[in-house]
């Protein structure tokens, strides 16, 4: 036992553990702050908090095991994009060489699971904050980027949906993007969109409408996929993580964690 | 007995059963909030799920791999709901008393070091997390049907199971109703609601008496037609998105005689028995005047209405009449769906001159 503790003591006194850690173990109130403090990661955190905030009972901690989740997509989808090619050739035969050529062989599970975890527990995480009043003042701002949060959950979800460009793919992306092209005055089968005819020039035609910008064409085809792959690798996860790091800055800024007044 | 279950598992009686529930939940909640409630009604729960996965039919779409999901949203939902009511019951109990709810008690108010306690907390809910996603991704492969053919499309073809509520409403509503403006509501309604609810109270605790009005708003629009409307879509949809029970084949060959009437024909042809004008808005004018009267008499009658007037009161008039307005938008919902049971309604106004159909 000496011995251990002899060793762990000489890890802890070299050059590297020191440059790393600059301080000592956090079991004093100065190492406590600092490890807090020094911590970039750690540091989205207060250094101390109200015990309300802090028990599982009341956050569920349903908004961190979100960012979790989505931290974990955003590994195991890079790991996705080195083995698949969104055009209409290759994706599908890429999707099922995944399960050969990825470590593991579970690495599309993973994924698509998370998805679907992160959509239930963004949700989870809403009905918390509302089942609280969190959104009450001064956190009223915080709740609506969190509504926005959660829609682009929804469609980052979604744009993945078509990638693995099966049946089950195109045609729930069909199904949900068909709807756009009702959109009032702005779809060409919406309300209102023959209104803006100029002689027999129709101005919202299914040639530009917004469905067609959403596919990129009049149907789920080639060119939906790519706007689809890049919307879902590189746009949407882009906005979601500078929305997820003002939500944070938020948080801390309303106050922290909720509690009564 | 599964043929009961069936036919009362359609939308047309099952919605009723909800919303009775759905009172009874708001009324009855410090019952319902209890342990030992929680504990029986579990129980019967899993008892009644079990009895209904030894049917092959129930069996095959639950085990469906996207479907797998919604059963875990499912019971995540009920388990959180009864959650934070039991909390809420606590808290009401302890403020009726003149304490403070339990988040604010002395104990509670105090404050603790972020390393060890939450950094913990994170971590364990952290490992949980990968622990659950690692099982599930082991035992439940990924689906992947046949490669994409444009030529030829599956029935029935449904959205992702998020968005199963909105194709769902897509049987009482045109597209750009059901997929357009009743949605963008909803995201418009969920970042207006800290701007109306202006009750001070129950910020930053669980508590239901204190917040009924709001409480009811919210749960009712989450539970009863979100939530509600996704399982309906999911399970109980089949080939041309028609219903089918739990304990169904989806045959293909179930056909429902369905003549769905618009109100301008009920009015013009059933009612007076003359042919439709042609003048597009005189056609449509009962409807009109309906969805019209709608809106503004239910207004009206809710001013005078003594929860109304005193909501007036503190909100003041636009947050009133926002809040009026978007409570009877998520209204025509349901009042669209009893139409339609009720009475084969297809329209309220129909102009598919415009694209105008609601
Ligand atoms: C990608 C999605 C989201 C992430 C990663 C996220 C993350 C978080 C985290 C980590 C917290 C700290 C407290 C906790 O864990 O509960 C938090 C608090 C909060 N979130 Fe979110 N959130 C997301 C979406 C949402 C949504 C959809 C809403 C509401 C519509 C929302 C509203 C709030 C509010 C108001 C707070 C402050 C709660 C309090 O002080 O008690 N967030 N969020």
């Amino acid at each position: 036992m000496a011995k251990k503790q002899s060793l762990a003591q000489y890890v802890a006194n070299t050059q590297v553990w020191k440059s790393i850690f600059r301080h000592g173990p956090p079991n004093n109130a100065r190492n406590r702050a600092a490890v807090i403090a020094g911590n970039v990661f750690l540091h989205l955190h207060p250094i101390k908090l109200k015990r309300s905030g802090v028990q599982l009972g009341y956050t569920w901690c349903m908004g961190g095991l979100t960012f979790f989740v989505f931290l974990s997509l955003t590994v195991t989808g890079v790991l996705l994009m080195f083995y698949y090619r969104p055009t209409a050739e290759y994706a599908f035969n890429d999707i099922i060489a995944l399960r050969e050529h990825v470590p593991l062989g579970i690495m599309r599970e993973l994924h698509r699971w998370g998805a679907h975890l992160m959509v239930i527990t963004v949700w989870l995480h809403m009905f918390r904050v509302f089942m609280t009043g969190s959104y009450k003042p001064p956190r009223e701002f915080n709740w609506g980027v969190g509504v926005v949060l959660l829609v682009l959950t929804l469609l980052l979800s979604f744009t993945g949906y078509l990638l693995p460009w099966d049946q089950l793919a195109i045609w729930a992306i069909a199904v949900g993007s068909n709807m756009a092209k009702a959109t009032p005055f702005l779809g060409h089968g919406g309300p209102g969109a023959n209104l803006a005819q100029i002689g027999d020039f129709v101005m919202v035609s299914d040639k530009n409408d917004v469905r067609y910008q959403l596919l990129g064409g009049r149907f789920v085809g080639e060119p939906a996929l790519l706007r689809f792959y890049i919307l879902h690798c590189v746009f949407i996860p882009l906005v979601v993580g500078l929305l997820i790091a003002v939500h944070f800055w938020r948080v801390r800024k309303d106050g922290g964690i909720s509690a009564p007044l | 007995m599964k043929e009961l279950v069936n036919t009362l598992s359609d939308p047309k009686y099952s919605f009723t059963g909800v919303i009775i529930g759905f009172y009874l939940f708001m009324k009855y909640y410090r019952t319902i909030g209890t342990v030992k409630f929680f504990i029986s009604s579990m129980i019967i729960i899993l008892g009644v799920f079990i009895w209904m996965m030894q049917d092959p039919n129930f069996h095959a779409i639950i085990v469906w791999p996207d479907n797998v999901p919604i059963v875990i949203l499912l019971f995540a939902v009920i388990f959180f709901t009864w959650f934070s009511i039991y909390k809420a019951a606590i808290n009401d109990a302890r403020i009726e008393g003149g304490e403070t709810p339990v988040e604010g008690s002395v104990e509670n108010r105090e404050k603790v070091w972020t390393w060890p306690n939450l950094v913990y907390t994170e971590l364990m809910a952290g490992t949980l997390c990968v622990v659950i996603l690692v099982i599930w991704s082991i035992f439940l492969k990924a689906p992947l049907e046949e490669p994409a053919n444009p030529t030829w499309a599956p029935n029935p073809a449904k959205a992702p199971w998020y968005f199963l509520g909105l194709q769902e409403m897509l049987v009482y509503f045109d597209p750009w109703m059901a997929g357009v403006v009743l949605p963008g509501l909803i995201i418009v309604g969920l970042i207006a609601i800290p701007y109306i609810d202006t009750n001070p109270k129950g910020n930053g605790y669980y508590t239901m008496a204190e917040r009924k009005v709001a409480m009811g708003g919210f749960l009712f629009g989450w539970l009863a037609l979100w939530v509600y409307l996704i399982i309906i879509g999911t399970f109980l949809r089949g080939p041309n998105w028609t219903f089918y029970g739990p304990f169904e084949v989806w045959d293909f060959h179930k056909v429902v005689a369905e003549a769905n009437v618009n109100l301008s024909e009920f009015f013009w042809i059933k009612g007076l028995g003359i042919s439709m004008p042609s003048n597009i808005f005189l056609r449509e004018i009962v409807g009109l005047i309906v969805t019209t009267g709608y809106y503004v008499g239910l207004t009206l009658l809710c001013n005078r209405s003594q929860l109304g007037s005193s909501l007036m009161k503190s909100l003041g008039k636009i947050r009133y009449y926002l809040l009026i307005l978007l409570l009877l938008t998520m209204g025509l919902l349901p009042v669209k769906m009893y139409l339609r049971w009720l009475f084969n309604l297809k329209y309220l106004v129909a102009m598919p001159e415009f694209e105008f159909n609601l």
